[in-house]
């Protein structure tokens, strides 16, 4: 008699543990994908607006990807993207200019460049150490992965991050004010 | 009353986040059907053709030369176009149209493809936009499913010249 409730409880939760499973598992899967996620950020190329530490403290920072569903990036947001040299990697750096824009690039194969329809010009903050389009040129906006939003690793780094576009990167002639 | 309404309308969004989320999980790492629309794939899918593409090939990194993808448009992100892979990486392509009389090669750079429409004479493609990064890639077309007269697996490129070996 104890032994058949012990079976039958035990053939509840097995079910109770499937139906759980396979609700939680596409949510979060679908939360990672289209909503959010965390990922640890690598090398130098954004320093200092991240990993001014250098390899001692890496910075862990939120990837919005619901913000950039439609593909609204401003100039001066950080985004990580599919390198377009390595598609298994993930690259972090700042959009310097949209589509239509003119740019002074730095170290490019042509000194101006007008960005084309649907690609972006990206940047690290690091000049000089930093594999970005004054290496592979405009990116083309389906490559976008998500918005770094904010920093949240190590506590003391805690901070939104604010689209800010250097000075002396702005574009020489914008196409819509 | 109200908590009875309140409570259906509860279990019915669970309901459609749930079926939701499975749907995008299958969409995104099993694979989907697709109608394609335009000239530039005949003979091998014309307009209207539904096909279903699968998007393991794609997580996995084995996208062979010959594979028609599915790859978002590098021009509009929010747009898909259906081409034949004709080179990947390292591979040599020709750059020039078959009219031209002075051919020009090219070798695709690391992390692109080269692709061309089997309709050579109506396909915007790399001839006009350059190699395409494989990021952009969403799926492979593995098999037409209508119309009937037609249903299984693609026929091979009828441009068997664009594929140029080393």
């Amino acid at each position: 008699m104890i032994m058949a409730q012990a079976q039958g409880l035990g053939k509840r939760y097995i079910k109770a543990f499937l139906k759980g499973f396979f609700v939680a598992v596409p949510v979060t899967v679908t939360f990672l994908d289209r909503v959010a996620c965390v990922a640890r950020v690598e090398g130098a190329s954004m320093q200092p607006s991240l990993n001014p530490g250098g390899r001692q403290a890496s910075d862990v920072v939120l990837l919005n990807h619901w913000s950039i569903r439609n593909y609204d990036v401003q100039r001066g947001d950080i985004v990580s993207l599919v390198s377009p040299r390595n598609p298994e990697q993930k690259i972090i750096k700042r959009v310097i200019a949209l589509e239509g824009d003119i740019i002074k690039t730095i170290g490019y194969k042509k000194k101006y460049v007008k960005v084309p329809h649907g690609h972006i010009w990206v940047e690290g903050d690091h000049h000089g150490h930093s594999f970005d389009s004054n290496a592979f040129g405009p990116v083309s906006l389906g490559l976008l992965h998500a918005r770094a939003t904010h920093i949240l690793w190590p506590p003391q780094r805690w901070q939104k991050l604010q689209p800010m576009l250097p000075p002396e990167r702005k574009p020489l002639h914008r196409e819509q004010e | 009353m109200l908590r009875d309404v309140l409570g259906k309308t509860f279990r019915f969004l669970g309901y459609t986040v749930q079926y939701g989320c499975i749907a995008h999980c299958a969409f995104e790492y099993l694979g989907g059907i697709v109608v394609c629309s335009g000239p530039s794939m005949e003979p091998t899918i014309q307009n209207s053709d539904v096909v279903f593409s699968e998007n393991l090939s794609r997580h996995f990194y084995c996208i062979r030369k010959g594979d028609i993808v599915i790859v978002k448009s590098p021009n509009d992100p929010k747009s898909n176009i259906c081409k034949r892979v004709i080179g990947l990486e390292g591979d040599k392509v020709c750059t020039s149209n078959p009219s031209d009389f002075l051919k020009s090669h090219s070798y695709v750079p690391k992390g692109h493809v080269w692709l061309e429409g089997d309709n050579l004479r109506n396909s915007t493609d790399s001839r006009c936009y350059g190699p395409v990064p494989y990021g952009l890639i969403r799926g492979r077309i593995c098999l037409k499913l209508w119309p009937l007269n037609d249903f299984g697996f693609l026929r091979a490129s009828p441009n068997g010249h664009r594929f140029l070996d080393d």
